[in-house]
């Protein structure tokens, strides 16, 4: 995928800034996605659309707190298609992969910033910014993983193992 | 030759629970649950996966005495939203038969309810999608809280894709200090190692103090792994475990230790002597300071909360009880108690706790999240303070996201509501 980088350089960015739980009355992603990111950034969802951004980078233990799979469900509803960080919490890991939003850990995050241009062929585990002609190695996810992966999520996973 | 390492505690169980008899930490799992469990904000997506993932089978719940679901977050439901969601719940369970389905006024907060149900056993498998889910390792259960998607799956299939994770052994030494409880070892902990300190791991609580530790403490320490990102907590289970269970009539042969020469990522010592009843402050349970300097900051409270499934059990109220009997809240803020389920309530009502309270002029809400997460019943207003006995102090968490939450135990959440700023038992 080619995308254009939103980046937040704050650490520990928690599932009540990503969707605060008074939203959460409703579960229509629509809905949430209109509130996706607001005590952090008012203005995110209309960013991520007028400058077409897909690719939300932000720093360590992004998603923590809450099980909510409405954070990853929010931002993948308000149109960012991969997220990358050095570290996830890990419910909100599980959740971005059973619901198929692609998840990348990697440390140097200070090497990515805002509108940049990343081309990544999550295959290969590989990332080239385009804006800066630099490359680099990402880490693949672990075999098992690959496997819901390619399924796009848990659901069609789970369905095969039904059949 | 290779030598074979013992196994923790968490190994042991999750491996009895997959088909890889040699499965061990950093191994991918589906791992066969015993129960799992859902929440009016998180079941009526599992409920949508579900549906997705049985369509056209016409398969029925994997087994429908092994889901659990409680309407807790925003019930008595709040308004005409949250209403229909809690309406998803009611007509899945009826339509799937799930007599583990608690409805208002039958049930309570989830986390309290669980334990008290006896539907959780030591050597157990429990998901839930609440992140709050690790409360049952106090059990010597493997627990832990997953998302939605997880959890329509499993009500499918019975199954849950799980790593098996490391662990970190926390070794807690020596008597515990005067007002100091089970929130305070967890807190201090927390503010040790931070929010991310447990990323992944299960947090193996032990050493003699966690030995002499009441049920409930442990129910506490164990609820708040999670705000160090501990993907569980766990307490091997002993005498008061027994004691625990005996309610339930349950046998102690599903008790699991782990090996003393077993692998750990990392064992800590803390001695218990050091530590001071802990304050969170905002914006982050990690923000842990000790009484004895927040004391002197005086901070004054516009709103005191004493519950959750953090601290809503019956030995909460009882320890605050000795507190507010025959004293009065301060004038200038509101103090709002939430026994964590209706049995709860009920004891506290017959034990003449709930009489204390209102007189103290505290309010006593029916058992609910509530406030918890900003929900209702006590929602802050841009620039309030409150001190709360929660386990989550994120900014906007319980309100406006201009207002703050500290965090405590309910004795020094008590001792507050009536000096009005953040204080300790020890000076009233
Ligand atoms: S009391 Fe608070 S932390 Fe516990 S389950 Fe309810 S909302 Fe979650």
């Amino acid at each position: 995928m080619i995308g254009k980088v939103i980046k937040y350089n704050l650490k520990n960015i928690n599932t009540d800034l990503i969707i605060p739980a008074r939203y959460l009355i409703k579960s229509d992603d629509i809905y949430l996605a209109q509130h996706c990111m607001e005590d952090l950034d008012r203005d995110f969802v209309e960013k991520v659309k007028t400058e077409n951004y897909q690719i939300l980078v932000a720093d360590s233990n992004f998603g923590c707190g809450s099980s909510r799979e409405q954070a990853p469900s929010a931002i993948k509803a308000s149109g960012i298609t991969c997220l990358i960080a050095p570290s996830f919490a890990r419910i909100f890991f599980r959740n971005a992969i059973n619901i198929g939003l692609p998840i990348i850990e990697f440390p140097s995050i200070g090497k990515l910033k805002t509108d940049d241009i990343l081309n990544i062929h999550f295959e290969e585990g590989l990332m080239k910014n385009i804006s800066t002609a630099e490359e680099f190695q990402v880490k693949k996810q672990p075999s098992f993983l690959q496997q819901i992966i390619s399924a796009k999520g848990l659901i069609n996973f789970a369905r095969k193992q039904i059949e | 030759m290779m030598q074979i390492m013992g196994l923790t505690i968490t190994e042991k169980i999750l491996r009895d629970h997959c088909q890889n008899k040699k499965a061990v930490a950093g191994d991918y799992i589906m791992a066969e649950i015993d129960k799992c469990l859902a929440n009016d904000i998180t079941a009526p997506i599992a409920i949508e996966v579900f549906e997705k993932v049985i369509e056209d089978s016409k398969a029925e719940v994997f087994e429908s005495s092994k889901i659990v679901l409680i309407p807790d977050h925003f019930t008595p439901n709040k308004d005409v939203a949250s209403a229909a969601q809690c309406k998803i719940l009611r007509d899945f369970a009826t339509r799937h038969n799930i007599t583990n389905y608690f409805e208002v006024g039958r049930g309570g907060i989830e986390h309290c309810l669980v334990p008290e149900q006896g539907l959780v056993n030591p050597g157990e498998v429990f998901i839930g999608a609440d992140s709050h889910t690790c409360t049952y390792g106090a059990l010597g259960a493997f627990s832990t809280g997953v998302g939605s998607t997880d959890l329509g799956v499993a009500m499918a299939l019975g199954k849950c894709w799980l790593k098996i994770p490391e662990s970190i052994k926390f070794i807690y030494s020596g008597r515990l200090n005067e007002w100091v409880s089970g929130k305070d070892l967890i807190l201090y902990t927390i503010g040790e190692i931070g929010v991310d300190g447990a990323t992944y791991k299960a947090m193996e609580f032990t050493g003699d103090t966690i030995k002499g530790l009441p049920m409930a403490d442990r129910f506490t320490m164990c609820n708040m792994a999670i705000e160090a990102g501990g993907k569980s907590g766990i307490i091997e289970p002993d005498k008061i475990t027994t004691s625990y269970l005996e309610a339930f009539k349950k046998l102690e042969d599903c008790f699991y230790s782990s090996d003393k020469d077993a692998e750990y990522h990392d064992i800590i010592n803390f001695e218990c002597a050091n530590i001071e009843p802990q304050i969170a402050l905002p914006h982050s349970p990690d923000n842990v300071k000790s009484i004895s300097e927040v004391h002197n900051m005086k901070i004054e409270l516009d709103q005191v909360v004493i519950g959750s499934c953090t601290n809503g059990r019956l030995a909460d109220l009882r320890n605050i009880a000795k507190i507010l009997k025959h004293r009065k809240i301060n004038k200038k803020l509101r103090c709002i108690i939430i026994p964590g389920t209706q049995k709860i309530y009920l004891k506290a009502i017959e034990r003449g706790y709930i009489e204390s309270f209102v007189n103290a002029g505290a309010i006593i809400s029916t058992p609910t999240c509530g406030p918890c997460l900003g929900g209702h019943m006590g929602v802050l207003a841009e620039g309030e303070k409150a001190l709360s006995t929660t386990n989550r102090n994120f900014r906007g968490r319980m309100g406006h996201v201009n207002s703050e939450v500290f965090l405590s135990s309910p004795v020094v959440a008590a001792a507050s509501a009536i000096k009005g700023y953040i204080t300790s038992p020890e000076y009233l």
